[in-house]
Parts: structure tokens; C-alpha cells; sequence
């Protein structure tokens, strides 16, 4: 495998790494205002992200930082094109950040409202535009000589839009699972009791892209070609169909498993339909970018590759302990008010 | 204003503000680790409560740093597009190793130190805080050397328009980047200590809980009195490295018009960019420039009429910010002497005049880092990479007036609210003093 590819790969799993864990604290805040009905019930779901939220979202921070070092053209490109929805990104990321920081050290109901309001409109804004963002990139950007040639409202087009509400969906299923393991008492029971529903949802979600993808995008021409590479949407369906199974029995923890190979498996499903293509051109296909005219040079890709692949099995390693050390779930009155970074 | 102007005042606004917080984040991890370390070596709980205390003043601090950070991580992309290819080869290189090695060992350190009070051993927690103390200053020389590299190019070679990396060794070795890292942390831990020096000062002043605060204050007191010594040092270093690699920023930051031999330190000076000379030079120093400057008494020194006027820095504000940012310095080692030499072990007898100095003086760090990071980048204009290419030419092509005002106003308008939250929290939980543990 020559460097450029082993780059898309990488690219491609440092995305996922990103959607996979931050998946689920971003669906946490969508459905912590339904869920967190008493002021404890509240403090608990946000202790139950709050030792790995943070550590989450640095997968989105090497992801961006990564696309700048190997794909500098695509970093430029993707970055500049999205000017608008990536400022509202940014915004939604500040204000949930520190909604969970703050929430907790100021009194009053004001102040609880409106760091809730942060908190939820963020993590939804966030799991939105991320979809409508990669929706985007997927069904191809106008990009011609001149760069692009849309506006932040073409990105508002059906496939955009349906991918963005698959995001918030998938999310928001992801988190009620995490909170159904992470939480007793009735907003654990919500939890569980939600779970169901927005795995309904989700899955028909996940149905409406796979035909969107067909009758909006390229996407399946690499399929067709390499009949293969049907592994991917086939096991996405499965797990699927696996996370659903384990919701009805209660196994949570299967069910949580599963959830993670949904996401990753629908973004492998439509990074491998998007190859060699990192940014396509859907009106003038030449300014389109891939991974050949977009990449850094060679010496580049091999230094940072050797980075990747050294330190990032480390640090992960470091992280899974964490996650470890926070296995245990929550009991609502052992939060103190100061635990609340 | 067209997009450009917009998106480097854009720029100034957001890397400022992210710059009020990562200071105090250096700093304050190193004393907390040696606080946290001290309770676990020696089992004294004052120094669990000041863990306690001054780790939550660092958790609201921490916070805006990081989200703050987010948009400087992006920013380049949507903004400085035209830069980011040129220099993405080079430049992204370290802010990938900084994301993937440094940060994501404190964001993971973090949590960890917060909620693991109860479920890992003291050493493990303490531990925690040492890898975090550890992993922001890291994070710290990643990013500077990423800046270093803007201000002293060196290890690439530019082809089809592109700036290429050829030698990490050259680029890691970078003289520039590293006495940047250690200016800049130093600084940090200026800050920091002046913030637990005032704080404690502030409690001291009141008489509450005065043996614990004697103690913050005293171990603040000598971390500062080295760093003070420390920036100065380094300082002077990276004034001569800045003489080698950007003879430009150097004679804009002397307000320095003829080049000449064995050139004179005048203490009061008033540049007239118009008429291209100073307005005013009194109290000179006979050749203190050329000595600072190159270690050489007779060296010569370029002055900025050498330059042609295209390739200026604007000098008022390269000259003033580097002359406050100086004599603030100057007077970080003298309060932080004081503060020393009253705050001794067995013999604390600051006086109450000192004291409320040193509250006041809390200000002071803050806007000497502002000061030296506005030498730094308006120092280096019209070049956002020395001598490679133009701030002019590196903003994003298809970006509008429009979307950049926008986008400018929106950090604004966040950023403040986000400012006064954090200080209100700050000044909330700093006068609420330790809780019992």
C-alpha cells in the first residue's frame, strides 16, 4: 500500500475514532433536557460523560489536525469552502464545552437554564452539522477553478439535511445506551426505555441514506466495481439489526457494542464508495480533490505516519484505561456539586 | 473592510483570547503537581486543600483554554486557506503531533484528575496532574515550534509553489522555536504564579486562613522569582536570535531608522513613521543596542530605512509593545524578590502594602504576554512565514467581507461572554477560599 492510501485509511479511522466515542456524549446532550428530569437526575448524566467527554473530543482535534498534515489542499479546501457551517460548528463546540464545565458552579435557575440550553443546543448543533457537512462532501461540493462555487444554504439540500438528522439520530440512540448502562434510577429507566425508539428511527434513517446515496451520489460506482467492498454496508446492516436484538433482550452493553459498529460502519461505508476521492467536484469533476492531488509530500506522509502509528496505540491505550477506571455506573446522590469540570 | 483585514483582526481576537488562558493552564498544572505531589509524599492535608483549591480556579481556566483552542485549530483552514497549502507540508506536522501526543494526553489526564478522586490511589491521582503538568507544557513547544518555524523557515524546500518538509532534524532543531517555547512557558508560570500570589495575597489580607495561604503564596513566590530570572535570560537569547533571523523585527522593535556601528539604547524614544526617524531619543545608552542585540559592542545594526518600506513591520506598535513588555519584566523580578524574600520559611512577615501590590499587580502577566505575542506577529509583518509569503497573499480566496464580519462579530460577541462568565467564576471560587476535605 503506497503512502497516499494508507493515509486514506488512516484519515478515514481517525473520523471514525472521532463520531464513535464523541457519538455519544454529543447524543447525551440531545437527550439530556427529555431524560434529566430533576435537577440530581441532570447532575448525573452530565457526570456520566464528564470524565471522557474532553478526552473524546481530542479524536476531532487530531482528525482536523491530521487532514492539515497529510491532506494540506483538502484542509484548505474543505475548511474555506464550509466557512459558515464550520464557524457554527465551532460555536456549538464552545458553548457545550463549557456548559459542562459551568453548569455546575453557579446557582440559581437562571443559570441552570441557560447552561442546559448551551448544553443541548450545542451537542445537537454539533451532531447536525457534521452530518450535513460529510453529507455534503459525499455527494460532491460545487468546486470549480475559482474554488467553491455554493453558499452555506446549498449545503441545505435534501441529502445534506437527511444526513445531518441520521447523525443526530444514530447520536442520540448511541447516547441513550451509554446512559442506559452509566445510570440507575428513572433516568437510567428513560434511558432504556428510549432506546428502542430512536433505534427505530435510526434504522430507518440509515435506509434513507442508503437510497439517497444511490440516487444523490457516486458513492456506489466503487461497489459496482468491487463487489467486495459489500462487506461494509452488509455488516453496518447487521450490526444494525444486532443493536436492535440486544436493546429488546436488555443487554445494554451488547447493545452499546453494537451501536459502535453502526457508526462506524456506515462512515467506512461511505469513505469506501468516496475513494480515491477526498473532496469530489460535482460540477466540474478536474477541481474535484483526491488523495493523489491533495496529499503532502512524501516525506511528510512517512514521518507522520510513523507519529500515528506509534504514539496513537499509546495514548488510546491510556484512554481505554480511563474508560476502565470509570466503568462503575453512577448513583445520583454521590455526585458533589464541585465534581462537574 | 475587505476579508482580509477582517480575518486578521479575526485572528488577533481569537488567538488573544485563547492566549489569556493557556498561560495560567503552564503554570498552574506545574504548581498543582508539586502541591498535589507534596501531600502525597508528606500526608499534610493543607496541601490537599490547596490541591483542592486551586484545582477548581484551574479547571475554569482550563476549560476556556481548550474550547478557545478548537477555533485556532480550524481557523487556519477557513481563513488562510492560500497558507495552509502553501505551508500545510510543514506547518501541519507539528499541530498533528501537538493534537495526537500532547493534547490528548491532558484532555485524557484531565477527567481522569477530576472525577478519580475516589477511584484511583492518591499517587495514581497525583500522578494524573504530573503527566497533565507534563503534557500542557508539551503541547506548548509543539505549537511554538509550529510559530517558530513562521518566524525562522528552515528544514523545507519550496516546490510548485508549496513548501515542502526535507530535514525534521533542522526543523526540530530550530533555534527560534525553542527559545520561543521557553519565553513563552516562563511566562506562564509568571502568570500563574502572580494569580496564586494575588489570591493568597487577597486572603492574607483578610487574615483567613492564613497558614494555608502563607503557604500557596510562598511556594507561588519562588516559582515566580525563577521564571521572572528565567524570562529575562531567555529573552535576551531570543533578542539576538530575532537580530539574526529577522534584522527587520529587530530594528522596528528599537524604533532603529540608520543602520550603523556600536548604536546607542535610548531610554525614552518617540518613532515618526511619516518622517521615517524618531521624534524623539533621550537618555542614551552608548552602544547598548549593538551589544544586546549581537553580544558585541561595535556590531552593526540595521535600521529599518535598510529595509524597503514594503518589507517594514509597523513600528510604533512593534516598539511599544516590546518596551512595555521589558519593563514589566523588569518589574516581575523585583515583586516577586519582595515577595521571596518576605514570604521566608518561619519568618512570613509580608507587609500589608507588598501584599495588596501584588493583588493588583495580577493584571500585569497578562498583558506582558499579550505584549510579547503582538511583538511577535506584528513584528513579522508583512510576512505571516518569514520571507516566504505575505499575510496579503494567504487569506482564503473565495472567503467574503461579508462571512468574515460575520463570523468576527460572532467570536466577539461569544468570547466576551465567555470573558465575563470566567471571571466572574474565577473571582467567585478564588474569594470563596478552601473548602474542608
Amino acid at each position: 500500500m503506497d503512502l497516499s492510501n494508507l493515509w486514506f485509511v488512516l484519515w478515514g479511522l481517525l473520523w471514525i475514532a472521532y463520531f464513535v466515542t464523541d457519538g455519544f456524549d454529543l447524543g447525551v446532550g440531545i437527550l439530556y433536557p427529555f431524560l434529566g428530569r430533576t435537577e440530581a437526575e441532570r447532575g448525573a448524566i452530565r457526570a456520566a460523560i464528564g470524565p471522557v467527554w474532553d478526552g473524546n473530543e481530542v479524536w476531532l482535534v487530531i482528525a482536523g489536525a491530521m487532514t492539515f498534515a497529510a491532506f494540506p489542499v483538502l484542509y484548505a479546501a474543505l475548511f474555506s469552502s464550509l466557512y459558515a457551517a464550520f464557524f457554527i460548528l465551532l460555536g456549538a463546540l464552545i458553548l457545550r464545552g463549557t456548559a459542562l464545565e459551568f453548569r455546575g458552579k453557579g446557582t440559581g435557575r437562571l443559570w441552570g437554564r441557560l447552561w442546559d440550553g448551551a448544553f443541548f443546543t450545542g451537542s445537537g448543533l454539533c451532531a447536525f452539522l457534521f452530518g450535513v457537512a460529510f453529507g455534503n462532501v459525499w455527494r460532491g461540493l460545487p468546486l470549480g477553478p475559482g474554488g467553491y462555487e455554493g453558499s452555506f444554504f446549498s449545503l441545505l439540500n435534501v441529502y445534506g439535511l437527511t444526513t445531518g438528522l441520521l447523525f443526530v439520530v444514530v447520536f442520540a440512540a448511541h447516547g441513550a445506551l451509554w446512559l442506559a448502562l452509566r445510570l440507575e434510577g428513572e433516568a437510567g429507566g428513560r434511558a432504556r426505555r428510549v432506546a428502542l425508539r430512536l433505534w427505530i428511527a435510526g434504522s430507518l434513517l440509515v435506509l434513507v441514506f442508503l437510497v439517497n446515496s444511490a440516487l444523490y451520489t457516486h458513492l456506489y460506482a466503487n461497489y459496482l466495481t468491487s463487489p467486495a467492498l459489500m462487506v461494509l454496508p452488509a455488516l453496518a446492516l447487521a450490526s444494525l439489526f444486532l443493536q436492535g436484538t440486544m436493546i429488546v433482550k436488555g443487554l445494554y452493553g451488547r447493545a452499546f457494542a453494537a451501536s459502535c459498529l453502526v457508526v462506524a460502519l456506515i462512515f467506512a461505508t461511505a469513505m469506501a464508495g468516496m475513494y480515491p476521492h477526498l473532496l469530489p467536484s460535482r460540477t466540474a469533476p478536474p477541481w474535484g480533490l483526491t488523495i493523489y492531488n491533495a496529499a503532502a509530500g512524501e516525506y511528510t506522509l512517512r514521518v507522520m505516519a510513523a507519529v500515528a502509528l506509534t504514539v496513537l496505540p499509546v495514548v488510546a491505550a491510556y484512554q481505554c484505561w480511563v474508560y476502565r477506571v470509570f466503568s462503575r455506573p453512577i448513583k445520583e446522590e454521590k455526585i458533589r456539586e464541585e465534581e462537574g469540570y | 473592510m475587505d476579508a482580509l483585514t477582517l480575518s486578521r483582526i479575526q485572528f488577533a481576537v481569537t488567538a488573544g483570547f485563547h492566549f489569556l488562558f493557556v498561560p495560567l493552564t503552564l503554570g498552574l498544572a506545574v504548581l498543582l503537581a508539586w502541591m498535589e505531589c507534596r501531600w502525597v509524599a508528606t500526608g499534610e492535608r493543607v496541601y490537599l486543600r490547596l490541591t483542592r483549591f486551586w484545582g477548581r480556579l484551574f479547571l475554569i481556566n482550563f476549560v476556556l483554554g481548550v474550547v478557545t483552542g478548537l477555533t485556532l485549530e480550524f481557523q487556519f483552514g477557513m481563513n488562510w486557506a492560500s497558507f495552509s497549502r502553501f505551508v500545510g507540508d510543514v506547518f501541519g506536522f507539528p499541530l498533528a503531533v501537538e493534537a495526537t501526543a500532547a493534547f490528548f494526553l491532558e484532555s485524557v489526564s484531565i477527567g481522569l484528575w477530576v472525577f478519580g478522586w475516589d477511584r484511583v490511589s492518591p499517587r495514581i491521582h497525583a500522578l494524573a496532574m504530573v503527566v497533565l503538568a507534563f503534557a500542557v507544557n508539551f503541547s506548548a513547544l509543539w505549537i511554538l515550534l509550529a510559530n517558530g518555524w513562521m518566524q525562522n523557515p528552515v528544514g523545507h524546500t519550496v516546490t510548485a509553489g508549496r513548501a515542502e518538509l526535507t530535514d525534521l532534524g533542522a526543523f526540530l532543531a530550530n533555534p527560534y522555536g525553542w527559545l520561543k517555547f521557553l519565553h513563552t512557558v516562563f511566562a506562564g508560570y509568571i502568570v500563574a504564579a502572580f494569580f496564586v500570589m494575588a489570591v493568597s495575597a487577597w486572603h492574607l489580607l483578610r487574615g483567613s486562613e492564613v497558614d494555608l495561604f502563607q503557604r500557596s503564596f510562598r511556594m507561588a513566590a519562588r516559582f515566580g522569582l525563577a521564571a521572572s530570572l528565567l524570562v529575562v535570560l531567555v529573552g535576551d537569547f531570543h533578542g539576538s536570535e530575532v537580530g539574526k533571523a529577522q534584522p527587520a523585527k529587530l530594528a522596528a522593535m528599537e524604533s532603529l531608522w540608520e543602520t550603523g556601528r556600536g548604536v546607542p539604547f535610548y531610554l525614552i524614544v518617540i518613532p515618526d513613521e511619516g518622517k521615517e526617524a524618531n521624534a524623539l531619543e533621550l537618555f542614551g545608552i552608548p552602544k547598548m543596542v549593538s551589544f544586546l542585540a549581537y553580544k558585541d559592542f561595535d556590531a552593526a545594526v540595521r535600521g529599518l530605512r535598510d529595509f524597503r518600506r514594503e518589507d517594514r513591520p509597523p513600528v510604533t506598535l512593534s516598539f511599544l509593545g516590546f518596551r512595555s513588555m521589558v519593563g514589566l519584566g523588569f518589574v516581575f523580578v523585583l515583586l516577586t524578590a519582595l515577595a521571596v524574600w518576605f514570604s521566608r520559611r518561619g519568618a512570613f512577615k509580608a507587609p500589608p502594602l507588598l501584599l495588596k501590590a501584588i493583588v493588583y499587580a495580577l493584571p500585569l502577566p497578562y498583558l506582558a504576554c499579550q505584549l510579547g505575542w503582538m511583538v511577535a506577529e506584528v513584528g513579522r509583518q508583512p510576512w505571516i512565514v518569514y520571507g516566504l509569503m505575505r499575510t496579503a497573499d494567504a487569506v482564503s480566496p473565495g472567503l467574503t467581507a461579508r462571512e468574515a464580519a460575520l463570523s468576527l462579530g460572532g467570536f466577539t460577541v461569544l468570547y466576551g461572554i465567555l470573558a465575563l462568565v470566567g471571571v466572574y467564576l474565577l473571582r467567585k471560587y478564588a474569594q470563596a477560599g478552601p473548602a474542608e476535605v
